[in-house]
């Protein structure tokens, strides 16, 4: 198998681009396409201070080091989430991360400086994980972003999470959301701009851009997303790209290019009516003198005892299988 | 051959000489939710595995937004 660039042995063949690389050529290959994606969806300017959401994971770490990589400005935010070993264990991965290369990294704690995590969280609303997870995420990389000054948030969603994520919502012909749907927030109503830059690398070339550029992630799932709805998606859309090889890449990007314009309107309209926070100051859909939603789940959730990871988390199909094997032995 | 495994993290002996996209499809894994990784290294499918290889089969597929 060789290289389509140089003809030189091949370490990894991408079915979709019909073309096999050698490392050197593959990580050319994604800053290339990082650098389309920032170009022609207007994503960041070489003077903008950028923020980078960070899990520890390889998507986070990946985009990190190629706008590092390719001369922007960038910081990490890492939120501590507080669901057991799986967070310690991902924020030593960023940590590690942002020493070694001589990054700037901010942590904030929910347990610590919010008093709750994930696990209470999710019991105390009785909503999947995901749900009190995005969330408190969302409000502290805004908070984050409008206190430190920042231009721009930087999320590390890839083609397949984008994929996922329309798939669902055309599932549901969920209009607003589909609307919505698009790789840059534009700053607005005191929220800042927010982009998608991996939105044309899948996430097996992001693992594989961490493999070769040396960068160790943590490669477990979390233990509170797993069996969630997005990776049920994932996995059918894998079926069919495996078919017919680059399937995802023409339903998310078509979408880009021919449906997201004729939504356009739609996005435009709603999210007008936004008033602070009376407690926290962050903007928010609800009348005026409302309390933001994640200032109702710090409160309730604080005021709960402290629960595990375990007491809260579903048994994983893969965990499920690998009992069922080691039971037949 | 030595095959570590993820989510949750195990080990498998596999016996004979295989090629890399024989060994995912033996395993039931998809090659577009995996990589394949030896001494530090991705290989591609169509890669000849020895009988005495350590290797990784690397799930990608995360969740959670």
């Amino acid at each position: 198998m060789k290289c389509r660039t140089c003809r030189g042995p091949a370490i990894i063949e991408l079915p979709r681009h019909n073309a096999n690389f050698c490392a050197e050529h593959f990580l050319q290959m994604c800053r290339r396409q990082v650098e389309k994606a920032i170009h022609d969806h207007d994503m960041i300017k070489k003077t903008d201070r950028v923020l980078v959401a960070v899990s520890g994971g390889k998507d986070s770490l990946a985009v990190w080091d190629m706008l590092v990589e390719l001369g922007y400005q960038a910081d990490g935010l890492y939120v501590a989430l507080g669901i057991g070993e799986y967070s310690e264990e991902s924020r030593e991965y960023t940590e590690r991360f942002a020493a070694e290369r001589n990054l700037k990294l901010t942590v904030v704690s929910l347990r610590d400086d919010y008093g709750y995590d994930i696990p209470t969280a999710t019991k105390v609303t009785g909503r999947v994980p995901c749900s009190a997870c995005g969330m408190s995420k969302r409000h502290l990389f805004d908070k984050a972003a409008v206190d430190g000054g920042y231009d721009v948030v930087v999320t590390g969603h890839n083609l397949d999470d984008e994929a996922a994520v329309l798939f669902g919502n055309a599932l549901r012909w969920d209009v607003e959301y589909l609307a919505r749907q698009l790789p840059v927030l534009p700053s607005r109503h005191g929220f800042p701009k927010k982009v998608k830059p991996l939105i044309r690398l899948t996430e097996r070339e992001m693992a594989a851009w961490c493999v070769i550029r040396g960068i160790d992630y943590i490669v477990e799932e979390c233990p509170m997303a797993e069996g969630n709805r997005h990776i049920g998606y994932k996995e059918v859309l894998n079926v069919l790209e495996e078919k017919s090889p680059g399937t995802k890449a023409s339903y998310y990007l078509g979408f880009l290019d021919r449906m997201a314009p004729v939504l356009a309107s739609i996005a435009a309209t709603g999210a007008d009516s936004v008033t602070p926070c009376v407690q926290c100051g962050a903007p928010t859909g609800g009348e005026e003198g409302s309390v933001c939603a994640f200032c109702r789940l710090v409160e309730r959730s604080a005021a709960h005892e402290p629960v595990s990871v375990e007491l809260v988390r579903k048994k994983s199909r893969s965990q499920k299988r690998v009992q069922a094997e080691a039971s037949k032995k | 051959m030595k095959v570590l495994l993820r989510n949750p993290r195990r080990e498998i002996e596999i016996e004979g000489r295989r090629r890399v996209h024989a060994l995912l499809a033996e395993l039931g894994l998809p090659r577009e939710s995996h990589l394949v990784i030896r001494n530090g290294t991705l290989i591609p499918g169509d890669e000849e595995l020895d009988k005495d290889d350590v290797i990784e089969i690397r799930p990608v597929i995360s969740g959670g937004f």
